[in-house]
């Protein structure tokens, strides 16, 4: 079953979730194409090879710096037709998964997202899809043809399986109608590490009881490398950007580790969290619900454990 | 203008989810049904363009069986004029695309959520997109309309990016877009009245079937450290958890 990858860049690199989307066609078996659009350099696409790619495609036009979803839809549609690929795959973001879709009605194909586990093809194409934000799993068969298929985080280990990728420059006509939304500016949180694709993540609620408390957890956050987020509540009262709301209607992660400091645990933030791999909770409150979410909890003060933990996280080192 | 927004039927944000029928049927036993919280945002939006720019009307569409009727009503409630409810059941994206797709002729501006929060799929905007033919953009946080321009910010990776496409087009919407809205006595009445139209689906085949639905495995029992220990928590987390 040949596989093309849709590989993102981002400032000039590979995403690490798209690593995730190389190893997870490399575990289907099969020959692994990868498609990347835009300026990058080579050595960033060679080293796809790693993670099992044998071939890659490089849309190296200046136009695609830009992630023009129509655009990026187009080229991955006719390089779904070029390369006899069955299945597409892509690792979920704001831009993949509107391209993935639109790739699967251009293709008269089968789409699904969400996708947190190898297919099953012993009868059919079946894969585990992650729905009710997090709180059940579906098995859905996917029936045509051509598959698209668009991965939640973690749905496969980037792990190097060596071997070597041939990079082969690749271009797709495009028209005025691909371009028909134009970016105009871009805003990026510079410095910070993203919250979506954090490894770890510190979280705060209104236990830290104002915003002009929040250095004690940025101290933390500093102190693992982690992403800093919040509650609902406290993006409600601006104490913290709307972008760090962690929770159903927020953004959801997937973390290896996810700390939450003073936040009870309502049912809409566990479902922005449910994912994580190890989740401890900081709460005065023994009653707190979000201890019963949680692998390891202490009962304590935020001011009183959030400068002894990072002490401890830093003497760790 | 006309605006066109979709909406999902969908079990209230603190339901506990459960399957019965050997995990083939949700189980809507104590469940309450609500609008799609981000569906809500984009129908606050359609109604504050209304009131904003003369001519405007706002026609709400749902996919769902007859048990979705009391949901449609409370978006006409809200400040909607008409609503149109496709007769079948939403298995997937590709099938509500259709359908949407299907009922949307004549719509300047078709506003819909991110993702419903059953499913999850988060891409029925951009497949209606693809049908017709026009620009779609998601999770969009800002619309404003000058003439047939529209300029939204949309939210990315750590950041958002300001777009800016021509009517007409397919938005899906999350907060700060607007704030929601509840509705009040007079539009309650008023709703009862206001027309909902009922068509039948077109048949389309399905691309995707759902054979069955999963529980997570039940989490282990939570360990408790001491306050007055963190240095055990952090040596857990390395040794244990190995996530340090």
């Amino acid at each position: 079953m040949a596989v093309l990858v849709f590989v993102e860049v981002g400032e000039g690199k590979v995403r690490k979730s798209s690593l995730e989307a190389v190893a997870y066609a490399h575990l289907m078996g099969g020959g692994v194409t990868a498609i990347a659009l835009g300026t990058v350099a080579a050595s960033e696409l060679e080293s796809l090879g790693k993670y099992g790619a044998q071939k890659v495609l490089h849309v190296a036009d200046s136009k695609l710096d830009q992630p023009v979803i129509q655009a990026y839809a187009s080229v991955l549609a006719k390089a779904m037709q070029d390369e006899n690929a069955d299945v597409l795959v892509l690792a979920n973001s704001s831009l993949a998964t509107p391209v993935g879709a639109k790739v699967a009605i251009k293709a008269k194909g089968s789409f699904a997202s969400n996708v947190v586990e190898l297919p099953s093809t012993t009868s059919g194409f079946v894969v585990k899809r992650s729905i009710y934000t997090g709180k059940a799993f579906s098995m859905v068969e996917m029936k045509n043809q051509k598959k698209v298929i668009v991965l939640k985080k973690n749905a496969a280990e980037a792990k190097e399986v060596g071997g070597t990728a041939q990079i082969v420059p690749y271009s797709v006509a495009l028209s005025d109608v691909d371009f028909a939304t134009k970016i105009t500016a871009t805003e990026k949180a510079s410095g910070d590490i993203l919250l979506p694709e954090a490894e770890i993540v510190v979280s705060g609620g209104r236990g830290l009881k104002g915003p002009e408390h929040w250095g004690i957890l940025e101290d933390l956050a500093k102190a693992l490398h982690a992403a800093t987020g919040c509650s609902k509540p406290v993006s409600d009262m601006n104490w913290r950007p709307h972008h760090e709301h962690v929770g159903q209607t927020g953004v959801k992660v997937a973390p290896q580790l996810y700390i939450a400091i003073g936040i009870s645990g309502a049912i809409q933030h566990l479902a922005g969290v449910n994912s994580s791999k190890c989740i401890v909770v900081i709460n005065k409150d023994p009653e707190a619900p979000f201890f019963k979410a949680a692998d390891y909890g202490i009962v304590g003060d935020a001011f009183d454990v959030l400068p002894k933990l990072t002490e401890a996280v830093k003497s760790m080192k | 203008m006309k605006i066109l927004v979709c909406i999902s039927h969908v079990p209230d944000t603190t339901s506990k989810i459960n399957f019965t029928d050997g995990g083939t049927k949700f189980d809507t036993n104590g469940v309450q049904f609500i609008i799609g919280p981000y569906d809500d945002y984009a129908l606050a939006r359609a109604i504050e363009l209304k009131e904003s720019i003369a001519g405007t009307t706002v026609t709400v569409l749902n996919v769902g069986l007859g048990d979705t009727e009391p949901t449609i009503r409370k978006a006409l409630a809200i400040g909607a004029d008409d609503a149109i409810r496709v007769n079948a059941e939403p298995t997937d994206s590709f099938f509500v695309a259709s359908q949407i797709a299907a009922n949307a002729q004549g719509y300047d501006l078709i506003l819909m959520g991110r993702e419903s929060i059953d499913y999850n799929g988060g891409v029925v905007h951009a497949m209606v997109g693809e049908m017709l033919g026009m620009p779609s953009l998601s999770p969009v946080m800002k619309l404003d309309i000058e003439g047939t321009k529209v300029k939204m910010s949309r939210e990315i990776e750590g950041g958002k990016e300001s777009v800016e496409a021509n009517l007409p087009l397919v938005a899906g919407c999350q907060e700060p877009i607007a704030e929601w809205k509840i509705p009040n006595m007079r539009g309650i009445m008023s709703a009862r009245t206001k027309p909902l139209k009922v068509v039948e689906a077109t048949s389309s085949d399905k691309s995707v079937i759902t054979q069955k639905y999963e529980l997570p495995a039940p989490k282990g029992a939570v360990k408790m450290i001491s306050a007055d220990n963190v240095a055990e928590l952090v040596n857990l987390l390395k040794t244990e958890a190995k996530v340090l």
